[in-house]
């Protein structure tokens, strides 16, 4: 079939132009390598090594029981003892203590009269987040050590567990998320940068003179694109699921079949943009300029649903959202077809939206 | 190679600025993308769940499981939807339309009642996949029931009295919104867009222009040549962390506590460290196109990822805490997190002062070094 | 010119000389210069003569101190460049390729940033400017954006730029490079000014036309000194030796294969219905009925040009036997009209590129398109070929818009753009693959042309080599060969030769005067006037229009005069674009 045969020869090129060289290789390379190694451990909302700057006021066993319990705790590392209030603010100011606690000098005999010792505890604002979670770990510290107090006194608990992520290990969500984005960066930057480095060196006129059409000029962009973004999310799989121990729960299939129409659908967008640039560097920032935002706006960063509304709405049209959630849906949670699929939904809405668009412009502008 | 002529300084300089003002990608990176990062940042990047969505599947039909449920409701953290069977709420967890589910079993009431078999078991189940919520689901429902039960003891006129409890407050952010430390974090980031992603293009776009021959050609010195690429870009720089702070206080209402010196003391120092990676970068390998995805790796991305504007740097492993020292990003962060919210502390700000010239100077010495009087 | 240096000897001085002085670039293995020796004299304009890749660019910089020799000596305004450099840049005009104009400056912003740098200040300034200015004409365009001038503005602001400060060594790399013949010979006149205020003037250049202006000329090949002295002197060795054959009786192109063919002749190329011949030394001119040029034939003794005298240096031309034709299939002559160009018209804004042209060209003809860059010949080519959409009017290629009819008239065509735009990082045989590929071949035949093409043009040694590093004139073969592949019976060429060295263009316009013997049908544009003696007929565009439509002879013809009788192409351009700027 000659149709064929000629897009071979397109993908064929394609593939050897972005491979042929060292800088093109280290190109798709290098972000993998690189943010496989340093997000996992770097991108976590988990709090570790905290710091923590203790004022006791008081004498008694208790008070020293729990000062005790605090320094030895593994959640906090840096213990600070510190003896006035003043020192508390200072060390509070200069980051040294993520959570400053006091506590008074009456807290002892108060427990022992029947009331209530209150513990206060000051927080790094700043930091709220962090901080938050490490007052949970203080809770926890002080009602452990109530129950150990009085054994029959046990209030009525909530027993609580985390489903996918028993640990809530922040990697087992960094990773899924991962594959999403670094897909995004590879297809974009083979789909846009490509077209416009064939428009600065002349050989798109040569394409477009030849007997073949606008159509498998961009199934010739397109082809390469998918083959990458598969290949690079199979990496960061295999790397999660064998090195990182991210334990994979779904089904292959759907996470494949999900993979295809967001690799589409980057498509479609890469195309729409090197259909408005003439040079790599408008390309270059159009891409960079999509990418910033659709990668803040995809709930990797920051939960879609602590948006505003609108903005949760206006996210929409962003690819990279659906995607994070059919990674983390197949990986974690075993997700099931109709529910992969009610996410594929909108990314065939977006590849037909932006690839028609592509066409259109590339029609008009060439053909 | 010495001398320095104001003159040619001068009309280098003027020569950049009108430059800058004519490019319409350097316009778009210069205002128009700073402004639509803070918004993107200011209203997508929030940390706090407020209206976590929950289900409740309710298996008692006594009255205080009616009233534990109406208790959850009433949270202005939660919204709650009730679920006639398990499998249902299963499913709507694994679809991610609600974070965490509430099972109240069908003795809940009477071992409430104290029959002697325990305390009442009730089942709490969270979305592990997105481990800060989950978090925070689990904080909130304990929070309910623990001031439900106190309630319910009062009310009964029990001693229900905890032996101690502890009183938090925030310093410096008492509602302890994330928005407060994650926008000027954020405007971190712009400023590295500005700095590095911009200034990596300039050197290079005269080498490839031919410019950079004609330049070399006339009496210019290396010091001018230097100082010319960082003027222009320092002025823009800092026109665009005061816009970038004027909208983060003006229009998204973070409080703003610090000095307008203590913000251009600090400012000064990182974009004279960032715009020395982006003018090393440039001048290193004289192509806008590797100088442009150079910047991003080197420059951008470890100011997203290493510099603790989302993520703590506490809490990485050593080593990455090591390699956080020499990224400007991280202090500056830390610096201007401090002037917004804390105040112009000059002590505090120290360190991250002295850091930052470090890096102003380590970098700019790296551009001195790779800004050739020669073309080879 | 000449008069000029002769007259006043005694003037002349050495500002820079040069001697054994080797330039080798990291990662390069051949030396870009080779034991190169010469100098710079005052009262002369001395040309930096050589194709692309010579090592003029290389040895320009080398004097103005923006490169170190990797050995030799050189001495610029008694100073060594290379380590004393900060003390000749006062002194010192120097404009790179391009002109090294900041385009997004306007005229008088770019004068006054190289003003401050070269410290001309205050009435001095206001004085330089106004004089220079008025030189260059550019008065009435201060404040326009340098981007948006034509070429020939460029190079002048480019001049003004580099005469700030009063040079004594003015360093010209390539101002002749994208400009109008109109503009050139204005700016030379210009610099002859500067000649005579004692400045000393090195132009470089590649087109050998410029060169034989020059009072003294060095000339580069590859790195190597191929001589050096007055264009009178290097082209002496061939007085006698190059003749017109004129009133040829049978066409041209077989006829100047059999005469490439015979032992005699060294070179020769086509020069309107006549054929320019240089012949071997010791020789005398052939009966021209032996190559059947018919009984009225005759040889006219012709003045050597520069261009000859450098293909003789470098060992005379190409044979004149196409091997690539013979590979061809041939089509049938039918006097139909295959191109055709109506009321074209192409605006961008209220700017019209190219503005209502009409032409024709009939199957089995070479049409060239004539013009300085910026004309709209580029833009008329794009709309011809489908590249662009026409504002107004049709481009017709085989009956057939083929903006419309895609894919079956487009396999038809062959096309060879401006600069050889092949996939750099792709090898030569990649290169290859490729373009048959697209272009439905495969399989066996698909490796049958591909060593086809290897063989006809000597690609074999370089088949694993990426394209980028190729030299320019393997680039240019290689970039003929993928448009040939798949037989088109179009052709289209879009400044197929710029920058190739004069051995290589011979060997070039051999192949397509073969195709053309075989029935395919050449369009093609070209600034180089000599080049444009080789098409049956030319379109000379000139600020969108077109300006004059006829064989070469007729064009030449219909500018003669009483003192011009026989005047070249380049007299036929300005005088056509003359009378229509007077207009």
């Amino acid at each position: 079939m000659n149709f064929f045969q000629r897009i071979i020869a397109l993908v064929r090129k394609e593939f050897r132009s972005l491979l042929g060289n060292a800088s093109g290789r280290a190109l798709l390379i290098m972000p993998v390598l690189l943010q496989t190694i340093l997000f996992p451990a770097a991108a976590t909302l988990e709090v570790k090594n905290a710091s923590i700057a203790v004022y006791n006021q008081d004498a008694g066993a208790p008070s020293v029981e729990l000062m005790q319990r605090f320094a030895a705790s593994g959640a906090f590392t840096e213990f600070h003892s510190v003896n006035s209030q003043e020192e508390i603010e200072r060390t509070m100011e200069a980051r040294d203590a993520l959570v400053a606690v006091t506590i008074p000098a009456d807290f002892s005999r108060r427990i022992a009269a029947g009331e209530t010792g209150t513990i206060q505890v000051l927080l790094d604002g700043r930091r709220s987040n962090s901080a938050q979670i490490a007052f949970s770990y203080l809770q926890t510290i002080v009602d452990n050590y109530l129950k150990e107090r009085h054994p029959d006194r046990v209030p009525s608990e909530i027993v609580t567990r985390a489903w996918f992520n028993p640990n809530l290990e922040y990697r087992n969500f960094v990773l899924p998320n991962l594959v999403a984005v670094i897909t995004t960066i590879g297809a974009l930057i083979v789909t846009a940068l490509s077209v416009a480095r064939e428009r600065e060196q002349g050989t798109f006129d040569q394409l477009l003179v030849s007997p073949l059409t606008p159509e498998m000029i961009m199934i010739g962009k397109a082809v390469p694109a998918v083959v990458i973004a598969f290949v690079q999310a199979t990496v960061i799989v295999l790397v999660a699921v064998f090195i990182y121990q991210v334990p994979f729960r779904g089904s292959a299939v759907l996470l494949y079949g999900g993979m295809f129409f967001y690799a589409l659908s980057l498509v479609g967008v890469g195309l729409l943009i090197s259909a408005v640039c003439n040079t790599q560097q408008q390309a270059f920032l159009g891409a960079f300029s999509f990418m910033m935002p659709a990668m803040m706006l995809s709930g990797f960063a920051a939960p879609v649903e602590n948006m505003p509304h609108w903005l949760q709405i206006a996210t929409w049209p962003n690819p990279v959202r659906h995607f994070v959630e059919i990674v983390k849906g197949v990986f974690l949670k075993d997700a099931s077809l109709e529910r992969v699929a009610s996410l594929i939904l909108p990314l065939i809405v977006i590849s037909t939206v932006t690839l028609g668009a592509a066409a259109i412009m590339y029609r008009r502008k060439t053909a | 190679m010495k001398g320095l002529s104001f003159r040619r300084l001068k009309a280098l300089c003027w020569k950049e600025t009108l430059q800058i003002f004519r490019d319409p990608s350097s316009n778009l990176i210069a205002f128009v993308l700073p402004i639509v990062l803070i918004f993107i940042f200011g209203f997508g990047i929030n940390l706090d769940s407020s209206k976590l969505r929950i289900g409740v599947y309710n298996q008692d039909s006594g009255k205080d499981s009616a009233d534990f449920t109406a208790a959850l409701s009433g949270s202005p953290w939660l919204t709650v939807r009730s679920f006639e069977s398990q499998p249902e709420m299963e499913r709507a967890l694994i679809d991610s339309q609600i974070r965490g589910f509430v099972v109240i079993p069908t003795d809940f009431s009477r071992r409430l009642q104290n029959d002697g078999s325990g305390p009442a078991p009730i089942q709490l189940v969270t979305d592990g996949s997105e481990p800060n919520p989950a978090q925070f689901v689990s904080g909130y429902v304990n929070g309910v029931w623990q001031l439900w039960q106190a309630q319910r003891a009062e009310d009964r006129g029990q001693n229900m009295k905890r032996e101690i409890a502890m009183e938090p407050r925030y310093r410096y952010n008492p509602s302890a919104e994330s928005r407060n430390f994650l926008i000027p974090g954020s405007i971190t980031v712009i400023m590295t867009v500005i700095g590095a992603l911009l200034t990596s293009l300039v050197v290079a776009r005269e080498w490839e222009r031919g410019t950079m021959e004609a330049l070399l050609a006339s009496p210019v010195t290396r010091a001018e040549l230097l100082l010319s690429k960082v003027l222009p870009y320092y002025a823009l720089g800092m026109v665009s962390l005061l816009l970038c702070v004027g909208v983060a206080a003006g229009f998204l209402n973070v409080p703003f506590r610090g000095s307008i010196l203590s913000l251009i003391v600090t400012g000064t120092f990182f974009l004279l460290s960032v715009l020395g990676i982006g003018l090393a970068i440039s001048s290193g390998t004289r192509n806008q196109f590797n100088a442009a995805q150079g910047a991003l790796n080197a420059a951008f991305l470890p100011a997203m990822m290493l510099s603790g504007f989302i993520y703590e740097v506490s809490s990485m492993p050593a080593f990455l805490r090591g390699v956080t020292q020499i990224i400007p990003a991280r202090h500056f962060v830390s610096a201007i997190q401090t002037i917004f919210q804390a105040g112009a502390l000059w002590k505090v700000l120290l360190p991250d002062i002295l850091m930052l010239m470090g890096s102003s100077v380590l970098f700019l010495g790296l551009t001195a070094k790779l800004t050739r009087r020669r073309m080879e | 010119m000449d008069a000029k240096r002769d007259g006043k000897p005694q003037e002349s001085r050495v500002v820079a000389r040069f001697d054994g002085v080797k330039k080798v670039f990291p990662g390069r293995e051949t030396p870009a210069l080779d034991d190169v020796s010469g100098e710079i004299r005052t009262g002369v304009i001395t040309g930096l003569v050589g194709p692309d890749g010579a090592g003029k660019t290389t040895l320009l910089r080398l004097m103005a101190g923006l490169l170190l020799p990797t050995s030799g000596q050189l001495e610029t305004l008694g100073h060594d460049p290379g380590s004393e450099a900060h003390l000749i840049r006062d002194e010192i005009g120097y404009m790179p390729q391009k002109f090294g104009l900041y385009e997004d400056l306007t005229v008088i912003e770019n004068l006054k940033l190289h003003a401050s740098l070269r410290n001309v200040m205050g009435d001095e300034r206001e004085e330089a400017f106004s004089r220079l200015l008025d030189f260059t004409d550019l008065k009435r365009f201060t404040s326009r954006f340098a981007g948006k001038l034509s070429g020939g503005m460029k190079q002048k602001l480019g001049l003004a730029c580099a005469l700030l400060g009063q040079p004594k060594l003015l360093l010209l790399d390539e101002p002749g490079v994208g400009v109008d013949p109109v503009s050139r010979k204005e700016l030379w006149s210009m610099v002859g000014d500067l000649i005579e205020r004692g400045i000393a003037v090195v132009w470089s250049t590649a087109y050998l036309d410029e060169a034989e202006l020059c009072g003294s000329a060095i000339v580069l090949s590859e790195g190597k000194l191929l001589v050096t002295g007055t264009p009178a002197e290097i082209s002496k060795p061939l007085e006698g030796r190059c003749y017109v054959l004129k009133n040829l009786q049978t066409a041209k192109r077989p006829l100047l294969t059999k005469a490439l063919e015979r032992e005699e002749v060294t070179d020769g190329t086509i020069q309107g219905h006549n054929l320019r011949l240089t012949l071997a030394k010791g020789t005398e001119p052939f009966d021209p009925k032996e190559i059947g040029a018919g009984e009225k034939a005759e040889w006219v003794k012709a003045k050597p040009r520069f261009e000859d005298a450098f293909i003789d240096l470098l060992g005379g031309g190409p044979g004149g036997e196409s091997v690539l034709a013979q590979h061809v299939k041939e089509i049938p002559l039918d006097d139909q009209v295959v191109i055709e160009a109506e009321h074209l018209t192409k605006e961008f804004g209220d700017f019209k590129a190219t503005d209502d042209v009409t032409f024709q060209v009939k199957r089995g003809e070479i049409y060239g398109l004539l013009g300085p860059n910026g004309a709209g010949k580029s833009t008329t080519f794009k709309m011809m070929c489908g590249l662009l959409l026409p504002t107004k009017g049709k481009a017709m290629v085989v009956g057939m818009d083929l903006r419309k009819s895609a894919a079956k008239a487009r396999q038809r065509l062959g096309y060879m753009a401006q600069k050889f735009s092949l996939y750099g990082n792709l090898t030569v045989s990649q290169n290859l693959e490729f373009f048959s590929g697209i272009y439905g071949l495969s399989g066996k035949q698909q490796r049958e042309k591909m060593d086809d093409m290897t063989e006809i043009f000597h690609l074999k040694p370089y088949l694993g080599t990426p394209t980028d590093s190729l030299s320019l004139g393997y680039k240019q073969r290689l970039a003929l060969a993928c448009s040939v592949m798949h037989e088109p019976d179009l052709l289209f060429l879009d400044e197929p030769t710029s920058g190739v060295d004069p051995v290589t263009r011979r060997e070039f316009w051999t192949h397509i005067n073969g195709l053309v013997e075989r029935g395919v049908t050449v369009m093609v544009t070209t600034h180089f006037m000599d080049e444009a003696e080789y098409c049956d007929r030319i379109g000379l565009v000139f600020r969108g229009k077109l300006i004059a439509n006829g064989t070469p002879d007729e064009l030449k013809d219909s500018v003669a005069t009483a003192e011009n009788p026989d005047p070249s192409m380049e007299d036929a351009f300005i005088a056509l674009v003359s009378g229509k700027e007077e207009k």
